[in-house]
């Protein structure tokens, strides 16, 4: 007997577990390149203690994920970006 | 064959205003005797390191693209890594398609972070 959607009741109200899709800013947004070079950019990717934010938490496709964390790596060894601190923000 | 590359380095602050500028315009001439043709040739200036590096927290950057030959970027470290106590980090990268592309838009001020909203192109970050 298929159970009608409606009437399961849920034990927590389902807007809390509609989460918003996630997109690849650099395909939405087009951008091709990321430059290591500046700073305001990358800290989008980084946490508090300036570590690489996983792809789960950012969204990034692979292809950008992997340019983001080489630009990140490129910024740190030219101490434009520190390799670990504590809150960056 | 030419290709696009795109160099920085940071030397101590304990260099005076004059040595910095012999040591880069040593660079420039570097560039110029090899036949190399210098794109941007960007002085940053003092700038606070994020970490210290040899007991200093802050470095004068100085940023130079440039286009060369593939031969010429090993004389180029070399001469880096020769030029102990002023130069204490440096990076070379070769530029692809995208990063000159991104760079010819910044110099004329539609990309990267001063962007002028002058003619409504697409916005690239």
């Amino acid at each position: 007997m298929a159970v009608r959607k409606d009437t399961i009741k849920y034990l927590t109200s389902p807007a809390i577990a509609i989460t918003q899709k996630k997109y690849c800013r650099f395909k939405k947004l087009g951008i091709r390149y990321v430059d290591y070079k500046d700073p305001e950019f990358l800290l989008k990717f980084v946490n508090e203690q300036g570590k690489l934010l996983p792809r789960r938490i950012t969204g990034n496709s692979l292809k950008f994920q992997r340019r983001v964390s080489q630009a990140v790596k490129r910024a740190r060894h030219l101490a434009i970006l520190p390799f670990v601190t504590d809150l960056l923000k | 064959m030419q290709n696009y590359y795109e160099t920085t380095f940071v030397m101590t602050p304990v260099l005076s205003a004059e040595e910095v500028k012999k040591t880069v315009t040593g660079y420039s001439e570097f560039f110029q005797k090899n036949n190399a043709e210098i794109i941007l040739d960007d002085h940053w200036g003092l700038k606070q390191l994020a970490y210290p590096i040899g007991k200093k927290t802050t470095g004068i950057y100085h940023h130079i693209e440039f286009k060369a030959t593939s031969d010429l970027i090993d004389k180029l470290e070399l001469m880096f890594r020769r030029d102990e106590n002023n130069i204490i980090r440096f990076l070379t990268i070769k530029l692809d398609k995208h990063a000159v592309l991104y760079n010819d838009k910044k110099r004329q001020g539609l990309a990267g972070r001063n962007k002028k909203i002058s003619s409504p192109s697409k916005t690239e970050a």
